[in-house]
């Protein structure tokens, strides 16, 4: 099977790292980005499987990401999951209305994201 | 090096015999890193007799310990024709002062025997069995167990 | 994965973030700042929040999330900056470099001491908010709003479900096409019931138009789901929780008696659902052809079109590996270490090539002799590069101090102005690490016995603000750290008073200023009665000194009444070298550390003197400095006579001077150390070993453990006596 590809951006070093070593691990092929800017530039040069962004990092918050990859022409229907600390329904509720598929709420345990991750890219259940 | 291995039917282990304080020795190859010719050292303060001093080894410094000493079989004394036996002990090297080292020995497990001193004599627990070699005894040197507190004694 | 690499990576990061927090304070505080300077303040304290849940310090995360709460409010600008808020924050800030820090050391932290903080940051976030619909709690527990449920294992059935054996769903599910747009797909959710029960599938097609009528963008199907064995809706609800509003969706049970098999009959549909640009043309299969009748569960097991459908993804390799904003590399410290010890080597025997060449009567001037300079400066050029590897600038450590002297200041309520300067300037890691200790005792001490309160300020015609300036600067190859306070400059009469009361001094001594100074740093000076709840704490200015003696430095006073006081720190740029002056000990050459050399002396055969039998003390310009017999102390051979003209060497460590009596005195220079305690212990009055040009070892003498070791015989003896 070819490795699924997933973009993760986050402007914390800790949470790329703990987010690429998991999806790595579990086989997928993770490229990071460091803020919301390069993340969407990123993504515009890169077929992706699937994305998952924080939503506050410098630059471009994960709502402009959000808003840039559905208003896009690449992959604009890419799954798109936020992962951040935010557990607001406002914000929620504001994701979603931009495009975003999923939430994950931080912490987020390792499985978890796995098995979200493979869920909406169509990877083989491990 | 210890028991286990001396009693796995049929191993062979490879040794080095040396000489020390008049005795026949033989110690794994396993632990022996290198063998030299003795050259001068830097005393070290407050170290125990057998202590001669450090040695410079490719930059490291190590100890280089009378091996006779100590055994407690009096002094070796120091002249150009001594050698020094480079040994890993643990994460440690140290260099062994002996008179001499003649042969590389390969032995079968069984033909070692044990120490019969053992149980009567803790101090000699560094002796974990002999060999006998044609006409010649060599005692077999744990030498983890001669220097075991090596550190601590150090300190 | 690595955890503890992970961690490493969170402290590093945290460390930074809470640089990027405090140099934001620092510009609210000084009035330069707009709109992005409140965002990064936010996002540092927002990431160190989300980081730190992710390791499960719950401390931290309770922590920063009340500090956020309010940073939230001032970024939505609904709290102003007011002198109070931003005091707040500002101490916010402090408390958390200093949980970080003891999370980082201890793997936890308690939030005893900031319970008050807390509830601070609370009451000003709940008075801004308190008509605001309350927010959910914040639940620290991992939660996860999932798109879809995530299933177990096959196997790992949901509890009820025997019991709802004979019971069902009977589901209606339209995709709108916001579904789509959201990147969903409808599989996956029928993925995700099937794992609930036993899933049958229909799908409604009737409504797809024909193609020159059809919308790509557009959504056409209904699914008709019936889901056996799964009595509650809530479950299924779950499933679709993500896709409220996305989708009309209809729960119902099965009714009594109803036929399950019984499907109306529907011709099976394509679906629209892939991709406009993948969009396969209409003689295509769909992806899911569900047939009437047919148990469609797992449906994306059953479909490979997503795999094959998609084009192959572009190569990303460069993409991938050149991280645009990562500058830094993180390097396992041993292998630097390691490498300065094979430059250490290098540099070593460059020495014993130089020194054997000139043994065979090869001049300066040859070739060859020029060719080993290039070989010397290549090789210094290479230790300097590896050693700025270990280098680091002062600031995180300056940062801290900044916070200790504000806590200071609240502690003793004089107000400070902390200035610090040559932040920038290296020194190795290790060192920095160490000099925290010390440099925190001494800025309390500044703050609390160098400043005056602010009536006494006054009333000396100073402004009432007290300055403390921390500096940093690269002076011949030293690091140069200075405290200065512009505070009443020490008071000498009480220092000597107390030191004469201690049995320091004698009662007649005279002594210079610096020798009264000096007494600072006796071992007892500061005891019991000079221990305010600031400075106190059991620490001395002694241990100040003797850890920056360990270090390989130097600590020295200077104070001018009424103006202040100031205390400079020397010292060296790596502990992997060391300054030394090479001696001659009977047969063995040594190392004394050059930092604790005061000066050699030859003196007069009268400036010694005999004191009872071996005793012997020199004098200095009329002090009597005890003399040690390095030879003797060591036990080694002494190469002549004691009666013998010798060189004496003045040592000051540990607080107390000696005259070393040696055979010789070589030179001084670098030497790069060698520890003894790998290959076998450590050794009593030796700090390491070095080799020489030679190659053979010389041992480096430890002057604080020299000292103790030859001070029982001469315990009760006045310190004073002993300066030099």
């Amino acid at each position: 099977m070819t490795e699924k590809t997933i973009l993760a951006i986050d402007d914390s070093r800790t949470i790329r790292q703990l987010v690429s070593q998991t999806l790595v691990d579990a086989g997928f092929d993770v490229t990071t980005a460091v803020d919301g800017e390069d993340g969407v530039s990123t993504f515009q040069n890169t077929r992706f499987d699937a994305v998952i962004t924080d939503i506050n990092m410098p630059k471009l918050d994960g709502f402009g990401v959000i808003a840039a990859i559905r208003g896009g022409e690449a992959n604009r229907k890419v799954p798109i999951l936020v992962l951040t600390t935010e557990n607001s329904n406002d914000f929620k509720e504001k994701a979603r209305n931009l495009g975003a598929t999923g939430w994950i709420v931080k912490p987020f345990e390792d499985r978890q994201l796995v098995d979200i991750l493979k869920l909406v890219t169509g990877a083989e259940k491990g | 090096m210890t028991d286990d291995d001396t009693t796995d039917r049929g191993n062979i282990i490879e040794f080095v015999s040396l000489s020390a304080g008049g005795q026949g020795f033989c110690v794994e190859i396993t632990s022996i890193r290198e063998i030299r010719r003795w050259s001068q050292v830097t005393a070290l303060p407050f170290s125990e007799d057998s202590v001669l001093g450090v040695m410079n080894l490719r930059g490291a410094v190590i100890p280089i310990v009378d091996l006779a000493g100590r055994l407690g079989l009096g002094t070796t004394e120091i002249g150009s024709r001594n050698i020094v036996v480079v040994v890993a002990i643990g994460s440690r090297i140290m260099g062994l002062l002996v008179d001499s080292v003649s042969e590389i020995l390969s032995v079968n497990s069984e033909t070692i025997r044990p120490n019969p001193t053992l149980r009567r004599d803790g101090g000699t627990s560094h002796v974990t069995g002999l060999l006998p070699v044609e006409d010649v005894m060599l005692r077999v040197l744990d030498l983890s167990a001669l220097f075991a507190n090596e550190g601590e004694e150090a300190a | 994965m690595s955890n503890d690499s992970l961690r490493e990576t969170f402290f590093a990061e945290c460390e930074e973030l809470v640089e990027h927090l405090t140099e934001g304070l620092d510009a609210l505080a000084s009035g330069e700042w707009d709109s992005e300077t409140i965002h990064a303040i936010f996002r540092a304290v927002h990431s160190i929040k989300g980081a730190s849940g992710a390791f499960g310090y719950s401390d931290l995360v309770t922590f920063t999330h009340a500090y956020e709460t309010v940073l939230d409010l001032i970024r939505s600008d609904a709290l102003d900056i007011t002198p109070e808020i931003l005091r707040l924050i500002t101490r916010a800030s402090d408390a958390l470099a200093v949980l970080v820090d003891t999370t980082r050391q201890e793997g936890a932290a308690s939030l005893d001491p900031v319970r008050d903080l807390i509830a601070e940051l609370d009451s000003t976030a709940k008075a801004v908010s308190a008509d605001a619909p309350p927010e959910p709690d914040f639940v620290f527990a991992p939660v996860t709003l999932l798109p879809i449920e995530v299933p177990g294992d096959a196997d790992d059935t949901p509890a009820g479900a025997d019991a709802a054996a004979d019971a069902g769903l009977v589901i209606s599910f339209k995709p709108l096409a916001s579904f789509y747009v959201n990147g969903h797909e409808p599989q996956r959710f029928l993925g995700a019931l099937a794992e609930l029960g036993d899933l049958s599938v229909r799908c409604d097609s009737q409504s797809v138009p024909p193609l020159d009528a059809f919308d790509f963008d557009g959504a056409y199907l209904t699914w008709h789901l019936r889901l056996l064995g799964v009595a509650d809706a809530d479950a299924v609800n779950d499933i679709f929780a993500f896709a409220a509003g996305l989708c009309d969706l209809e729960i119902r049970p099965v009714g009594a008696g109803e036929d399950l098999t019984d499907w109306s009959v529907a011709p099976p549909a394509a679906e629209p659902d892939t991709p406009a640009d993948t969009l396969p043309g209409p003689d295509i299969s769909p992806a899911v052809t569900p047939s009437p009748n047919v148990s469609a569960a797992p449906v994306p097991a059953a479909s490979p079109a997503p795999a094959t459908e998609k084009s192959p993804p572009a190569p990303r390799g460069a993409n991938k590996a050149a991280n645009p904003i990562q500058t830094t590399l993180r390097v396992d410290p041993e292998r630097v270490d390691r490498l300065i010890n094979s430059v250490g080597e290098l540099i070593i025997n460059h020495a014993v090539i130089s020194q054997k060449l000139e043994s065979c009567g090869v001049g300066n001037d040859s070739e060859i002799m020029a060719a080993l300079d290039d070989y010397r400066y290549l090789a210094r050029e290479i230790q300097e590069g590896v050693m700025s590897i270990r280098a680091q600038p002062v600031k995180t450590l300056f940062q801290r101090m900044g916070r200790v002297v504000r806590e200071a200041a609240d502690a003793t309520g004089k107000p400070v102005n902390f200035i610090s300067e040559g932040e920038t300037t290296e020194i190795d890691k290790t060192i920095l690490e160490r000099l925290a200790d010390p440099l925190t005792h001494m800025l309390r001490n500044s703050v609390d016995h160098g400043l005056e309160s602010a009536e006494k300020r006054r009333a000396a015609g100073k402004p009432e603000l007290g300055k403390v300036r921390l500096t940093a600067a690269h002076r011949s190859g030293n690091v140069v750290i200075e405290v200065a306070d512009d505070g009443a400059g020490l008071d000498r009469e009480r220092i000597l008073a107390k030191a004469l009361d201690k049995g320091l001094v004698l009662p007649d001594a005279k002594l210079t200023e610096a020798e009264i100074d000096n007494l600072l740093f006796a071992p007892g000076f500061s005891t019991a009665d000079s221990i305010t709840n600031l400075s106190g704490r059991g620490v001395g200015m002694d241990v100040v000194k003797t850890t920056i003696a360990s270090l390989g430095g130097k600590v020295g006073i200077s104070s001018v009444h009424g103006q202040g006081s100031t205390f400079t720190i020397s010292l060296p740029l790596t502990l992997a070298v060391l300054d030394g002056m090479v001696i001659g000990v009977g047969e063995e050459t040594m190392v004394l550390p050059l930092a604790s050399v005061v000066e050699t002396v030859r003196p007069n055969r009268s400036d010694i003197h005999e004191i009872g039998s071996g005793e012997r003390v020199l004098s200095v310009r009329g002090a009597y400095v005890p003399v040690v017999d390095l030879a003797k102390t060591f036990g080694m051979h002494s190469a002549g006579s004691l009666k013998r003209d010798r060189s004496y060497v003045l040592l000051d460590a540990g607080g107390a001077s000696i005259a070393v009596a040696v055979d010789s005195i070589q030179d001084q220079r670098q030497v790069v150390i060698k520890s003894l305690e790998g290959n076998y212990g450590a050794v009593n009055g030796i700090a390491a070993a070095t080799i020489l040009g030679d190659g053979k070892i010389a041992l480096i003498i430890d002057s604080e453990a020299l000292v103790e070791l030859v001070s029982p015989r001469r315990k009760n003896r006045p310190l004073i006596e002993l300066e030099a």
